[in-house]
């Protein structure tokens, strides 16, 4: 896999800082930048799959038993599902908080 | 060596050096005075002449897109502007060599508004200096034509990977009919190989061009650039002596005339360095140990063969064809005097400002300015720039 960021240097970089290894950005966790993060009530979570159809950077993940929720390493906590959810069950709570 | 000799514009002799290049596409929008090369061009294309594709956008900004995008795939790719094009043209303009795409581009040196004017100077090619591109400046009809197929020669070396402008004065150049030898295109072929790019957008290999740099990598990237644009060098080197094995005319990032054992020399880039010639002429007949210099090779700029050229000189008279406004002088002159500081040898320098927005620049002016420009070399009045013929 691709080196962190930080690692690379001058000279290891291809003329035009192009990336030749496909998928590298699963190596940059934007989770990182995340001020509030979505926490889904899954008892609401009809399964309907629109928090997963309109998050902007693939980071709604389906877990086992079929309900949806954020996969928080890339999450950068737009909001987009919380608004979107047709039940209201997930909801933007701040980093801060517990 | 050598092939048909032609009476013709110089715009149109460009244009056909680019089919002869074999360019596969060429995306510009027409603005004076380059028009007649694009013209040409599209001429060229729609008589079947020349098999390339060419794109007629709708701005500049557009053109220089297109480019990036042809030379991603790894199409030999060619256009040409002046001016406010070259001004529309910017934001991508910069990002043609952060993504390291060879392209050609013919810039006719026109004034930038403003106020509004078609006529030549250099002040939109200074724009652009530090956007890490190749840029050499030609002479004549004869130059500029060898200079397309040098700078598809460097801008695809494996080792450059650069868009490279051929920079002519604007209706000096592109509107003069001269004499110029064609050279036949076999021998072209021989010169110029196919174009391959390493890392092209391709299915079978995909790849990500232009990502978004954070401040971990931005450095890095920059430095990257940096490598690029000065070891192009020997590449530049290597092609413009090739060329002359091939042709017989060789080309220098520097060159030279009367200069060895001048005291004063006058420095011109482009077209000016003709007229130059001339008058440097007369001035030796009258005993004035006077030479000219001329900066053929401007990014990357050749810092030994300058200073080789010039250390021990008395002084030098260079003249600049832009203003840096609240500056240090004109551009070049600027330059001149940090590749110069505190070096042993080094001579004084005279910076005169002229020949803006097309401004006749005579033989009697150049004689002027290379005379006043000793005295004042002499007289130690050597500070700032002077803006030749300036009223008032």
């Amino acid at each position: 896999m691709a080196k962190p960021m930080e690692q690379i240097k001058w000279q290891e970089l291809e003329p035009g800082a192009v990336v030749t290894e496909v998928g590298s950005a699963r190596e940059y966790h934007t989770g990182t930048w995340r001020s509030a993060r979505p926490v889904v009530d899954s008892k609401g979570c009809i399964r309907c799959g629109v928090c997963w159809l309109f998050c902007p950077d693939a980071a709604i993940i389906r877990a086992e038993d079929g309900h949806f929720e954020a996969d928080l390493t890339y999450c950068k906590g737009c909001g987009i599902c919380a608004r979107e959810c047709p039940t209201g069950c997930i909801t933007m709570m701040a980093e801060e908080e517990e | 060596m050598g092939g048909k000799r032609k009476g013709i514009e110089v715009s149109l002799a460009i244009a056909e050096a680019v089919g002869q290049a074999n360019a596969d596409v060429i995306a510009a929008y027409p603005i004076t005075p380059q028009t007649h090369i694009v013209e040409h061009l599209s001429e060229l294309v729609a008589n079947g002449e020349l098999d390339a594709e060419f794109v007629p956008v709708e701005s500049e900004h557009s053109a220089m897109s297109v480019c990036c995008g042809s030379a991603a795939v790894g199409a030999r790719t060619f256009t040409s502007t002046s001016s406010q094009g070259l001004a529309l043209m910017s934001e991508i303009f910069f990002i043609a060599s952060s993504m390291r795409l060879p392209m050609v581009m013919a810039l006719a040196n026109r004034s930038l508004s403003g106020p509004l004017s078609i006529w030549n100077d250099h002040t939109d090619t200074m724009m652009v200096r530090d956007a890490g591109w190749i840029h050499v400046f030609v002479e004549n009809g004869q130059d500029a034509y060898d200079h397309i197929f040098w700078a598809f020669r460097v801008g695809e070396d494996p080792d450059v990977l650069l868009p490279v402008a051929v920079n002519f004065d604007g209706f000096i150049l592109t509107h003069m009919i001269e004499p110029i030898e064609y050279e036949k295109d076999e021998t072209i072929k021989r010169y110029l190989p196919e174009f391959r790019l390493k890392n092209a957008l391709h299915p079978d290999k995909p790849v990500s061009m232009g990502c978004f740099g954070m401040p971990e990598i931005y450095t890095e990237a920059q430095m990257s650039r940096e490598d690029g644009v000065t070891g192009s060098y020997p590449t530049i080197i290597k092609a413009w002596e090739e060329w002359g094995e091939l042709t017989g005319r060789q080309y220098h990032p520097i060159e030279t005339y009367r200069a060895d054992d001048a005291e004063y020399c006058i420095v011109t880039m482009g077209s000016y360095g003709e007229t130059a010639m001339e008058v440097v002429d007369t001035l030796r007949e009258e005993g004035e140990k006077v030479g000219v210099v001329k900066i053929r090779l401007w990014r990357p700029f050749p810092f030994d063969e300058f200073r080789g050229a010039v250390l021990g000189k008395k002084a030098l008279i260079v003249i600049d064809r832009a203003i840096s406004f609240g500056g240090p002088g004109g551009p070049v002159a600027s330059e001149l005097r940090s590749a110069l500081y505190k070096k042993e040898g080094s001579p004084v320098i005279v910076n005169y400002v002229a020949g803006l927005a097309g401004r006749d620049v005579s033989r009697n002016d150049f004689r002027n300015i290379i005379l006043e420009g000793k005295a004042k070399a002499e007289s130690g009045d050597t500070e700032g720039f002077i803006l030749y013929g300036l009223r008032g």
